[in-house]
């Protein structure tokens, strides 16, 4: 299925940020802005919500964590108990540096593969660039246009009059 | 951007003059109680030590020992003042321009620790340093013959680090060097305010790039000197970074602490959770910095178990009557496990009431490591926590509180002509 949108061109960061908090004001919905750079403060101003991330990390480094002492204390405490050092077998100080870097591991794989799940990113993965100049000195904000509802000459003046230097359509195969 | 001035009015100077006495009043309660019977403070005290054959420490004895931890506490924290300002200036940073008027304040303490050192060392040095006792060193008595009982092959082996003389030479060049880089830096920062121009940031960074070499040999030296130098037997490699984690998790507690107080009585308008976000960080880093290194320091005795060194530990954990045992656990507690827990979050550190209550855990916290740390050395088994150790933080708190606050008065708040003071005001993470 095809997918139209309509590209507002900008090339000032603050003209952009103004623009996306006029643009969501007057009820239009914005699919996304592509920037050659991170922008401070556009996930606010385009109402992004905060990820969930951290959580998914704070459970993994918990896994980790567990995992690490239980590893360790039934290897080392049942299934096949060893003096080392002469001391007891289950001895919870020589178990923490391993306990500490299962926890990072686990925490940081854990929140690098469900960033990679969340985001569907795979090696198959095909991303339509909408304008080639987001990778250089241009910012592209990319309204969706569905047919019969939206008003293609309203959403040209409502772009143009919040500083878009150019107004282009695009359609987009799904 | 304008200038903000901190005004302390006469009621909070009384608060603090008024926590002085309070202090004072509980100190010569703990004093009477103490030699009056000795039995209110330290429970099973007297009756036992007098049949283990050795003397129930004196009052006097825990009066230094107490006035030296406090001492070396509020110095370590205005110290790190001083030397967070400088790593700042160092690493170009911008964020901080807004609260660097405050861990620059801290530093006005050292003149008092400097000299509160001085007197306490010459008055009770012999109570809290073992080694500085003259017996120690000579191996015959006087007739030149009899071998001295009380001579010890290991401090004499150590005499020509540690001896009187050195060891007064390097506590007062630490404490030259120190007041002399913080009033060079706070001169330069004062005259930036009125003049302006980008010249005195730059000399700024050379200032603070020549302290922080001396602060890293001299900060390690005086955690040997005035802390590990306790246990004079006992040595420890992992030390210097101990204490000076020690220092520094505290002296950023304090200074999330009063850019938090300051924020909440309509002082610093421009601050946002922006920077107390940065600070609380600050905060939560260094506490688990700290972990790695009290860990690092007590696995590796732990695991080797040679007695020279395990000893250290023994005296903490169940040794003393098992006296230190909670304090030992619950120094980890407050210390690592509620930073860590509490502040791992990142709206905690964005808002003002978690990061106080941390904060003031976290100086709480590490006052019981400083006191874990020179007590079983000083005390032994005689050690308390009454009216005399409540007593004695509450005046050094309050001289420090006066001092700070008169420093934090003397210039503007926010300093008006920074360079990176734009960047700091938009900070944004």
């Amino acid at each position: 299925m095809n997918k139209k949108f309509v590209l507002g061109i900008y090339d000032d960061e603050d003209v952009l940020l103004t623009a996306i908090e006029n643009i969501r004001a007057a009820g239009t919905k914005i699919y996304d802005v592509f920037s050659p750079y991170p922008v401070h403060g556009i996930d606010d101003v385009l109402g992004i919500k905060r990820s969930r991330l951290p959580i998914v990390a704070f459970f993994c480094g918990l896994f980790g964590t567990s995992f690490a002492l239980w590893m360790q204390i039934w290897m080392l405490g049942f299934d096949w108990p060893m003096i080392i050092g002469g001391k007891p077998h289950i001895s919870l100080p020589a178990f923490i540096p391993v306990t500490f870097e299962l926890t990072v591991l686990c925490a940081a794989f854990g929140m690098v593969i469900t960033f990679f799940i969340v985001s569907k990113l795979k090696p198959s993965l095909r991303v339509n660039v909408f304008d080639k100049r987001s990778t250089d000195d241009k910012f592209v904000m990319a309204i969706e246009v569905k047919e019969g509802v939206t008003d293609l000459s309203a959403l040209n003046n409502l772009l143009r009059t919040n500083g878009a230097i150019e107004v282009n359509e695009k359609e987009v195969v799904k | 951007m304008t200038e903000e001035r901190l005004i302390i009015s006469r009621k909070t100077n009384n608060k603090f003059f008024l926590m002085i006495a309070i202090g004072v009043v509980l100190l010569i309660a703990g004093i009477i109680f103490m030699a009056a019977g000795g039995v209110a403070d330290h429970g099973e005290g007297h009756g036992e030590a007098a049949a283990a054959g050795h003397e129930a420490a004196s009052w006097t004895k825990r009066l230094f020992v107490n006035l030296w931890l406090n001492n070396v506490y509020f110095t370590g924290i205005a110290i790190v003042g001083l030397f967070f300002v400088a790593v700042q200036y160092v690493a170009y940073a911008g964020w901080s321009v807004l609260i660097k008027r405050i861990p620059e304040a801290l530093s006005y303490y050292l003149p008092i620790g400097a000299g509160v050192m001085l007197f306490v060392f010459f008055l009770g040095g012999h109570d809290i340093f073992h080694w500085t006792h003259d017996y120690l060193y000579n191996q015959y008595l006087e007739d030149g013959v009899t071998p001295n009982p009380q001579y010890d092959p290991i401090i004499a082996g150590k005499a020509g680090y540690l001896n009187t003389p050195f060891f007064l030479i390097r506590m007062v060049i630490f404490f030259a060097l120190w007041i002399l880089f913080f009033n060079w830096l706070r001169r330069n920062s004062i005259n930036e305010d009125i003049n302006g121009g980008t010249s005195y940031y730059h000399k700024s960074i050379r200032i603070s790039a020549m302290f922080l070499v001396v602060f890293g040999i001299s900060s390690s030296i005086a955690a040997w000197d005035w802390v590990l130098s306790i246990d004079t037997h006992w040595f420890s490699t992992m030390f210097a970074w101990y204490v000076f984690a020690s220092w520094f998790v505290s002296g950023l507690a304090a200074t999330t602490l009063t850019v938090i107080i300051l924020k909440q009585n309509g002082y610093l308008k421009m601050v946002n959770a922006n920077h107390l976000h940065d600070l609380g960080k600050f905060v939560f880093a260094f506490s688990i910095f700290w972990t790695y290194v009290w860990f690092s320091q007590f696995m590796l005795i732990w695991y080797a178990n040679i007695p020279e060194e395990s000893i250290y530990f023994i005296e903490r954990l169940s040794g003393n009557n098992g006296k230190y045992t909670w304090i030992f656990f619950f120094n980890l507690l407050i210390n690592f496990a509620f930073p860590f827990l509490v502040l791992m979050t990142r709206d905690a550190k964005r808002q003002m009431i978690m990061l106080k209550i941390v904060t003031i855990a976290i100086l709480i916290g590490h006052w019981f490591d400083f006191y874990l740390m020179m007590m079983p050395g000083t005390m032994r088994g005689d050690a308390g926590l009454g009216f005399i150790e409540i007593g004695t933080a509450l005046i050094f708190l309050g001289v420090f509180l006066i001092t700070f606050t008169k420093g934090l008065t003397k210039a503007s708040l926010v300093p008006v002509n920074h360079p990176f003071l734009e960047e700091s005001v938009h900070h944004h993470v």
